[in-house]
């Protein structure tokens, strides 16, 4: 399935007409939500810990070349074949050669949005090789041929009964929408793949500079599978997600799981720092890290935009995000969704695809209350769209009536004027109707026009002297 | 006292009885009131469409011409986030800087400057319906004003308060929003409207007449029962003013 943000007003119009999918997406970011917020409730220091992570992931970012320098160094040392990649093409062929150099046929799957972001599935499906998601909502995606609709939960817009039939189907069982009947069946399926396959390959939450490792947290151990039954384990993270050392790992352990699933800590977390040693016997006999760029060292140029790299894929910007939960992730046409993912797409994929995307936010600003690592999302949306704007991306239309207001709006008596005017046209409307704005007053009704406006009215409000209290025999005409 | 009215658009020319229900009760309080005459527009819609470079002479116009205001007030938050919070990202004339960095300490949305600047919480009146109460993104988010309306609801005679269910959620409105991506927004908005339902109000309090205008579109072309209110004409009325 091929999206691109280019079409996400599309998207949104079939995503608000899928009542189930609708219904499934605002259950989910609730129920997250709500659990997020008892986690919040029980720890005084919330706000701390997210002040702590912002200047870790500050100082990170701001020192990111000599610390993936440092953790290129270290992986070095412990025996981990590091690769640079600059986009989604190197880094595929990288992967790809590696798969050929092993003879690789079977690969495993576990915690690789970045993947995703790359299309790596397609490319090794295409040179033949058997590519299998091992994370049950991945994995549920992967059958329903479609991209994840959530950072953390890719089949957050599916309900129990699709996914029983979708499993009825492909793999051939009685059907069931009992989740752990489900995961059981997943398992079973799964374990054969994960014993057969020569390569397993996953993303990493965090890279720690010091001591050359990666850091993977999760619920279901399909990562730890992943990475240590195959021969092989190919890592893919982008560059920004480094920490120094292991003293930082403890905010965003802790920040991860309770904003991403309302978790106060997740079932596992992994540490791999290289290949198997011969007198451990077991893990994979050899181990690569590719470090993907992607126009991310492009975003680290930018001043007023360079705090998206803070981002730790939490999601917790998109389940409290009212317009999310309206439309779901496709809608965004992307790997990225919600309002980091209306930030990134325009900075990843360049203003001309993106243009839309910046749009799709009501600045509520209840993202930057949710963000653990404080990224300041809406200004950073403000932002791009003050970019559109001045590049002329955005219509000739608006571009020309905004020239003529701010014009207007710096001449009061002209301003007034124009804003006159409008008062009295609408008394020529039948019935004492109010203007019809295309769309909006569809399903929405505006207001009249007050006749005289609040300046003539407050003119002819009787004044009282400080302290005394008057009556205002006309408070019912102005209505 | 005297207070410098600042008057968004939308009460200048759509719907002004929250701005003289603010007066009327400034004036019962002691207030004096004052209209700052050739004021137009904060300019936060062109800011909020990205269209940055056109706010900035009218940021400066505000400024200049409320600069040396004892107090200003408006009834709404989020123009008063605007000026608080958002004109300190615009390229500001040097010589507005200083006064600026005044005006910016001295401009307060209503409910805010009752409670936090005049310590008046109860005002004495009486109105006998439930009543729930929206919290405005920018009013409750950016500005911290959550508690001060419940406070002032809370104090009024009779009322029955009932909190609704994502009280602080957007209704959708967000100035080109509502227009740009209509759908979405009407979803939005909707989704409050029945929150409002599910609560048992008869009214919905709010602090913004733009959430309001949103909301009462919604409500009254879709046959709910509930109507909206600005606080401020909550209040004059509990007060019959």
């Amino acid at each position: 399935m091929h999206v691109t943000p280019r079409k996400t007003k599309t998207y949104i119009k079939t995503a608000l007409k899928d009542s189930v999918l609708r219904r499934a997406v605002l259950n989910a970011t609730g129920s997250t939500v709500a659990s997020r917020q008892a986690i919040i409730d029980e720890l005084p220091y919330w706000e701390d810990l997210r002040e702590k992570a912002h200047a870790i992931k500050k100082d990170v970012i701001k020192h990111l070349d000599t610390t993936l320098q440092t953790f290129e160094q270290r992986c070095t040392d412990n025996g981990i074949q590091v690769h640079w990649a600059a986009d989604d093409q190197e880094a595929r062929q990288i992967i790809l050669g590696i798969a050929e150099r092993n003879r690789v046929c079977k690969v495993v799957k576990s915690k690789s949005l970045t993947t995703e972001e790359i299309h790596l599935n397609s490319s090794l499906i295409d040179k033949g090789i058997d590519t299998l998601e091992t994370d049950l909502g991945e994995y549920i995606i992967q059958l329903m041929e479609q991209i994840p609709s959530h950072l953390i939960i890719p089949a957050l817009h599916l309900t129990r009964k699709e996914i029983g039939k979708l499993f009825q189907e492909k793999l051939g069982n009685a059907y069931t929408e009992d989740p752990h009947e489900l995961l059981k069946i997943a398992r079973r399926t799964l374990r054969q793949h994960f014993l057969s396959a020569d390569m397993g390959i996953s993303g990493a939450n965090f890279g720690i500079a010091e001591t050359g490792s990666i850091c993977i947290v999760e619920n279901e151990a399909n990562a730890h599978l992943t990475t240590t039954l195959p021969d092989i384990h190919v890592a893919v993270m982008g560059i920004e997600k480094l920490l120094p050392d292991f003293k930082a790992l403890p905010y965003f352990l802790k920040l991860l799981p309770a904003n991403a699933t309302g978790q106060k800590s997740s079932t596992f977390v992994n540490f791999i720092s290289g290949p198997t040693h011969a007198k451990l016997g077991e893990g994979p006999k050899e181990m690569h890290v590719v470090l993907l760029d992607n126009g991310r060292s492009r975003i680290l140029q930018d001043p007023k935009l360079r705090q998206t790299l803070f981002c730790i894929r939490c999601a917790s910007c998109l389940n409290s995000c009212p317009v999310y939960q309206q439309i779901g992730g496709h809608a965004y046409g992307w790997v990225y969704m919600g309002p980091i993912g209306i930030t990134l797409i325009p900075q990843y994929l360049g203003e001309s695809v993106g243009k839309t995307s910046p749009y799709v936010c009501s600045l509520c600003t209840a993202c930057r209350d949710a963000c653990p690592v404080k990224i300041d999302l809406p200004a950073h949306i403000l932002n791009l769209r003050s970019r559109l704007a001045a590049h002329g991306k955005t219509s000739r239309i608006e571009r020309t009536g905004m020239r003529i207001w701010a014009f207007l709006a710096r001449h009061p008596r002209l301003y007034r004027f124009a804003t006159w005017f409008p008062g009295k046209a609408q008394q020529l409307l039948p019935g004492g109707r109010s203007f019809p704005a295309p769309g909006y007053t569809r399903k929405r009704t505006l207001p009249r026009f007050d006749a005289q406006g609040f300046r003539k009215r407050f003119n002819t409000l009787q004044m009282p002297s400080a302290g005394q209290q008057t009556e205002h025999a006309n408070s019912e005409d102005n209505r | 006292m005297k207070a410098a009215l600042f008057i968004p658009c939308l009460t200048e020319h759509l719907l002004p009885e929250p701005g003289l229900s603010m007066v009327r009760i400034l004036n019962k309080l002691g207030v004096e009131v004052e209209y700052v005459e050739n004021q137009t527009c904060c300019g936060q819609p062109a800011y909020n469409s990205g269209y940055h470079q056109q706010v900035i002479p009218l940021a400066e116009q505000f400024i200049e011409l409320f600069h040396d205001k004892e107090v200003i007030i408006a009834p709404s938050g989020s123009c008063v986030a605007m000026v608080r919070e958002e004109y300190k990202h615009l390229k500001l004339r040097e010589d507005l800087k200083a006064p600026y960095e005044r005006l910016k300490g001295r401009i307060y949305e209503f409910t805010e400057f009752l409670v936090d600047v005049l310590n008046v919480d109860q005002l004495g009146g009486r109105f006998p319906h439930r009543v729930t109460y929206h919290d405005s993104c920018h009013l409750s988010r950016m500005l911290g004003v959550r508690e001060q309306p419940r406070r002032l609801i809370a104090n009024i005679a009779d009322i029955d308060f009932l909190e609704m269910q994502g009280s602080d959620v957007c209704c959708g409105f967000g100035g080109t929003f509502s227009y740009k991506m209509k759908e979405i927004s009407v979803e939005m908005v909707k989704r409050k409207c029945d929150s409002i339902q599910e609560s048992q109000a008869e009214y919905c309090i709010g602090a913004d007449s733009s959430c309001l205008m949103n909301i009462q579109g919604y409500l009254t072309q879709n046959g709910y029962s509930a109507r909206t209110l600005h606080i401020a004409e909550l209040l004059a009325r509990s007060l019959e003013l």
